[in-house]
């Protein structure tokens, strides 16, 4: 069965593509069906973990043996990588089947969807790891299906460039990840999870120098890994590709860039919690970068005009979230949250599409307005993902991110008081922002020209009825696994695949910090409302005195721009350079073309000595004579 | 053990190439391409079963011929180990690929360019079966005549210019191994490599014959700075050329390190050390930013197979097991996946003449088998995992990682930069708009090139998620090198300290 979840999508991936010309809708349908499949599977196997306790590790067979460095093709489940298998196969399934309606008119469907069932095997092959390497064959494996699927259009020149920053600012993150990797092998002789988790509390004390600086063994190597963590999950200064990989169709948008892959450096950090226990530093970073990404994302939210760019900067700013839980070691509130977050997340995504898919593409929300009435179901579908995405009480959202600023406030510690700070007015403006696309796409007036009000349509029911179940996944999901997940006895369900060494305890929270959050959330609906709907000139001349404060979130705080100038062009530069003036300039003018150049000038200037006139030659052999007697006479 | 296996492996391409050169001029060359097919299948086939039968928990020489040559002093002495059978069993699987490449593209003077193919492969398998210093340099340096005459006759308008450029480098090199092979002979009075190992050259010595070896084996890399020939040499060079020039000629030197320097000069080897490390990061740095920069295909590909060799040194020089096996599996990974580039480029060049990026874009619109083909050894070629690509590079980090973590860490950047340079050139040849407008009647991969570019994506797939057979061949041999080198690097030590 273990064998089934994670190979039924890639046996789709290539059946569904080999045999696409078999008949219409053969490669939509087969890919479906086998994840679809694999989602019951995994929700069975997730089962018997909560019940019956049946967890295991299946070996494949070995993939790499040179000395001691030993990987192998495993599946392992344990109740981490079952919730996570939830998660990705869920979502997959319910994206598969959205994608048969939202693509029925590119010509090239069969492609898509076996890149996409190549991507749930991927991800499958990450989560159910058992080692390092097995890991990192996933990591990079969802980077190629998330480049592919950017790059879907490949027509698109922007989509292109976005594919390949994707794929080069993940890179720069498996630059880190790997190094992590050298080093866990370097010191504890294996990249097995197991051997190293048990190994760890041998090396915590233990100080070796790293660039002249004397480093904790256990931070520097958590740092690495925390690098590779920021790169997949788009966390502030590596979350660059995360916005432009919006290019991509809007169906890879909510599987790949919100519901799983981007939580891959989420699921990382916490199935990396025995090590990173051991460092309170690299914990401190993880809480810090957490942070800024949420507060960051959230504030250039607020002022993005494209629908998809919006949402994807909102992910980043949860993935914020899930990253500062981690940080003060709730990590199973990290993963509570990844798991709601996973359902309303894929729902605003899908909901976009939907309304994109009814504009014809157009996603920028400046130019819609007001077609509640002509998108009942999508109208009511953004609704609940707005409501559980702004922490609505008692939808899922709620749960999960109230838990989080609830355990900051717990852990006690300044940081952690630092991040109730940021967690709660983080929220706010998501609150913020999230109306602000609400209202502006369903609210107020029509603004598209080019589109009459009539032509936008309600989507097919082949894409609505995977809305319906992530509405009600969005709904329920934080009230019906709160307790198991994140509960008093939550230990239970987590057994050992979560390591804390001092949990943290559940004390008494009072009732005004309890109620705060949700206070502002709700408050925010009727103030949003009249600032972007009833009354928009106040925000209008407040931008216009405030230019460029707007311009520095409008332009994401100018990261791409710094980045071109310090690291693209001058690489280019030196790759010119080196070319240049280097090979062509240096190596080859005083190589070989300077040697037999030289050679061609000794050799001419030889054969003008030899002019054929005896009174030359008696002379050479005069002077010749002269100076051998004076060397004779002297000596 | 009476049948001279290793010797027929040798000589049967250059039987059959006397053949092809016996054999009647005909309109379409159809009995020479088979002459040449079969003879290299049939080796081939032959290397397959010598891999079979080589005994892989022994880290002995196996199938050892040894014939008095001159005068008893220097032997014609054969035999291999579980390194040198990987790259016998290479040369004969690139071969009949070359020579299945050369049907469509070579045009005229088909029957002397199939010898001259069938002539170097006798001289590649022989290097990898030497082992007298002699024999092996003759083979070495014999190789080169066949490829000056590939790249000089066969190639593009500057090929003159590159065939020199290619033969003086290797050929100066090449002087100074062989009066460092002279002087192995003075001290020692042998050139058979496994007795040199047991008499033992004196320290004193050993940096100047190892910067001897190096001298040659650094052109033929080709490392930095003596690289640039390379990307000319592979720019002239026809299709077949440049793919047994990137597949097997690169990995002569590799291999020449792991037999010769190492166990022959373990003190030198230690001691040039961060000479190797500084010139391999230099080379895949500077080489991978270079490659962002070309606008011809070939020579982008022929900078990356600089960035991919200084791997392989690096790796070599790490002298640790991952670092050892990863640099050969690297080395098998790049024969792989560089053919096939270079058989990519091939394709598209037969139909529209022109290595230049700017010429293609939007290739997948009409070509689509041969641009998920394209892609296939373009990841590849950045080291994703699941192919070898990755394998080899990961294993050569991580043992480079325990010796010296700054080297690693440079390396590794070299990694992010590799997947620059190749996703911006498959952005440009494969994606895009189509601006060309000849793209647009341009015909998809017929059956032949599918049927290599196939077979290839195959095994390179095939060894980067099950790379067992490779990695268990290479187990005994490489530690029983290992064991040797810090061996003799004891003893070296157990004797400076008595002094």
């Amino acid at each position: 069965m273990e064998y089934a979840i994670v190979f039924l999508p890639l046996l789709g991936a290539i059946v569904g593509y080999i045999c696409k010309s078999f008949t219409k809708l053969f490669s939509e349908i087969v890919t479906s069906i086998f994840v679809s499949l694999s989602a019951i599977l995994s929700l069975i196997v997730f089962w018997n973990g909560i019940f019956n306790n049946s967890y295991g590790n299946f070996k494949i067979f070995e993939w790499v043996s040179s000395g001691n460095f030993v990987a192998n093709w495993s599946i392992n489940i344990d109740p981490l990588s079952s919730i996570m298998l939830v998660v990705v196969t869920l979502i997959s399934a319910l994206v598969h089947i959205y994608s048969i309606g939202y693509m029925s008119h590119d010509p090239h469907k069969p492609r898509f969807m076996s890149y996409l069932s190549l991507f749930t095997f991927s991800m499958l092959a990450l989560v159910v790891s058992d080692n390092f390497l097995q890991l990192f064959f996933g990591w990079e494996g969802v980077g190629l299906c998330s480049y592919l699927l950017i790059g879907f259009w490949y027509k698109k020149e922007t989509a292109n460039n976005a594919a390949i920053k994707a794929f080069i600012v993940n890179r720069i993150g498996d630059f880190g990840l790997a190094i992590g990797i050298f080093l866990i092998f370097f010191y504890f002789g294996t990249i097995n999870f197991n051997e190293v988790f048990q190994s760890v509390s041998q090396f915590s004390e233990k100080e070796i120098l790293f660039l002249n600086f004397e480093m904790n063994l256990i931070s520097l190597i958590c740092i690495f890994l925390f690098i590779g963590a920021m790169g997949k999950s788009a966390q502030f200064l590596l979350h660059t590709w995360l916005p432009d990989a919006m290019e991509g169709p809007t169906p890879v948008s909510a599987l790949i860039h919100a519901a799983t892959m981007v939580t891959a450096g989420v699921f990382l950090v916490v199935r990396c919690s025995p090590l990173f226990e051991f460092s309170q530093v690299a914990l401190n970073i993880v809480t810090i970068v957490g942070m800024i990404t949420a507060i960051f994302a959230a504030s250039v939210a607020l002022v993005q005009n494209d629908i998809k760019k919006i949402v994807a900067y909102s992910t980043c700013s949860q993935l914020g979230y899930m990253f500062f839980a981690a940080g003060i070691s709730a990590y199973h509130v990290a993963m509570f949250h990844l798991f709601t977050h996973a359902f309303f997340k894929a729902l605003l995504f899908l909901g976009s599409g939907s309304v994109i898919h009814a504009f014809k593409d157009e996603q920028d929300i400046r130019k819609m307005g007001g077609i509640r009435k002509k998108l009942p179901y999508t109208y009511a579908y953004m609704l609940i993902g707005t409501l559980a995405l702004t922490g609505f009480p008692f939808l899922s959202g709620f749960y999960s991110k109230d838990a989080i600023i609830e355990f900051a406030y717990l852990s006690k510690s300044s940081l952690g008081n630092y991040a109730v700070f940021i967690g709660i007015f983080t929220a706010l403006l998501t609150s913020i922002y999230s109306w602000r696309l609400f209202f502006k796409t369903f609210h107020g007036p029509y603004n598209n020209k080019s589109i009459p009000i009539n032509d936008t349509h309600e989507s097919p029911i082949i894409m609505l009825l995977p809305l319906l179940l992530l509405a009600i996944g969005a709904i329920s999901a934080g009230y019906v696994f709160k307790e198991t997940l994140i509960g008093h006895n939550s230990s239970e369900f987590w057994k050992s695949s979560i390591f804390f060494l001092e949990e943290i305890k559940h004390d008494y929270i009072p009732l005004w910090f309890l109620l705060l959050t949700p206070f502002l959330v709700v408050i925010t609906i009727p103030v949003s409302f009249y600032y972007f709907i009833s009354n928009t000139k106040i925000l209008e001349s407040f931008k216009n005195t405030n230019l460029p404060l707007y311009h520095f979130l409008l332009n994401k705080w100018y990261i791409d721009e710094l980045y071109d100038s310090i690291l693209v062009n001058p690489a280019k530069k030196i790759g010119l350079f080196f070319w240049k003036k280097g090979d062509l300039g240096t190596i080859d003018k005083f190589g070989p073309d300077g040697i037999s150049k030289l050679v061609k000038i000794i050799a001419n200037k030889a054969g003008k000595l030899q002019t054929g006139f005896i009174y030359d030659y008696a002379f050479v052999m005069l002077i010749g004579l002269s100076i051998l007697l004076t060397y004779l006479i002297l000596i | 053990m009476n049948f001279p296996i290793l010797s027929t492996l040798i000589f049967l391409p250059l039987v059959s190439s006397l053949f092809i050169f016996l054999s009647k001029d005909q309109k379409n060359n159809a009995s020479a391409i088979y002459i040449s097919l079969f003879s290299s299948l049939a080796t081939f086939v032959l290397s397959l079963f010598l891999w079979y039968s080589l005994d892989l928990n022994s880290p002995d020489f196996q199938f050892i011929e040894e014939k008095s040559w001159i005068n008893d002093y220097i032997k014609f002495k054969l035999g291999v180990d579980g390194i040198s059978i990987l790259f016998i069993v290479l040369t004969a699987l690139i071969t009949p690929i070359c020579i299945i490449s050369c049907i469509n593209s070579v045009k005229d003077r088909v029957k002397e360019f199939l010898i001259a193919i069938l002539v170097l492969e006798t001289f590649m398998i022989g290097v990898f079966c030497s082992l007298d210093l002699v024999i092996f340099y003759l083979f070495f340096e014999a190789g080169l005549i066949p490829m000056f005459l590939i790249i000089g006759v066969w190639g593009g308008p500057k090929r003159v210019y590159s065939a020199f450029k290619f033969f003086l480098y290797t050929l100066l090199g090449s002087v100074l191994m062989l009066v460092a092979i002279i002087a192995i002979y003075w001290l020692t009075g042998t050139t058979d490599i496994t007795q040199i190992q047991e008499i033992k050259i004196p320290r004193e010595y050993q940096n100047l014959l190892w910067l001897a070896f190096f001298s040659s084996f650094a052109v033929k890399t080709p490392m930095w700075p003596v690289h640039t020939w390379l990307p000319d040499a592979h720019v002239e060079a026809p299709t077949a050329g440049s793919v047994i020039l990137a597949a097997i000629l690169l990995k002569m030197a590799g291999y020449g390190f792991l037999r010769f320097s190492i166990p022959l000069f373990p003190a030198a080897s230690e001691f040039f050390t961060p000479l190797i490390y500084t010139l391999s990061i230099v080379a895949i740095i500077y080489t991978s930013l270079v490659a962002l920069m070309q606008d011809d295909m070939k020579k982008l590909i022929a900078y990356s197979s600089v960035a991919h060799m200084g791997y392989v040194t690096l790796g070599i020089f790490t002298l640790t097991k991952q670092g050892i096996e990863g640099s050969v599996f690297q080395m098998i990974s790049h024969g792989l996946i560089s053919a096939a580039l270079f058989l990519c480029v091939g394709v598209v060049y037969d139909r529209l003449h022109s290595r230049l990026i700017s010429t293609y874009g939007g290739l997948v619109n009409y070509l689509p088998k041969y641009s998920f083909l394209f892609l296939v050894f373009a990841l590849a070629a950045l080291g994703l995992p699941g192919t070898t690509g990755f394998l080899g590079e990961f294993l050569i980090l991580t043992g480079s990682f325990q010796k010296n973590y700054i080297v690693a860490m440079l390396a590794t950047l070299g990694v992010v930069l590799g997947a620059a340079y190749i996703l911006w050139l498959t952005k440009r040849v494969i994606f895009g708009k189509t601006n060309n407008e000849q793209i647009k009647s341009v015909k998809d991969t017929n059956k032949l090139e599918i049927l290599m570019l196939v077979s290839l994506a195959f095994l390179v797939i095939f060894f980067g998620i099950y790379p067992y057979p490779l990695m268990e061949t290479l187990n005994i041999s490489v530690d029983n090198l290992i064991t040797n080198y810090e061996q003799s690097l004891n003893e070296i030590n157990i004797a400076k300290n008595d002094q």
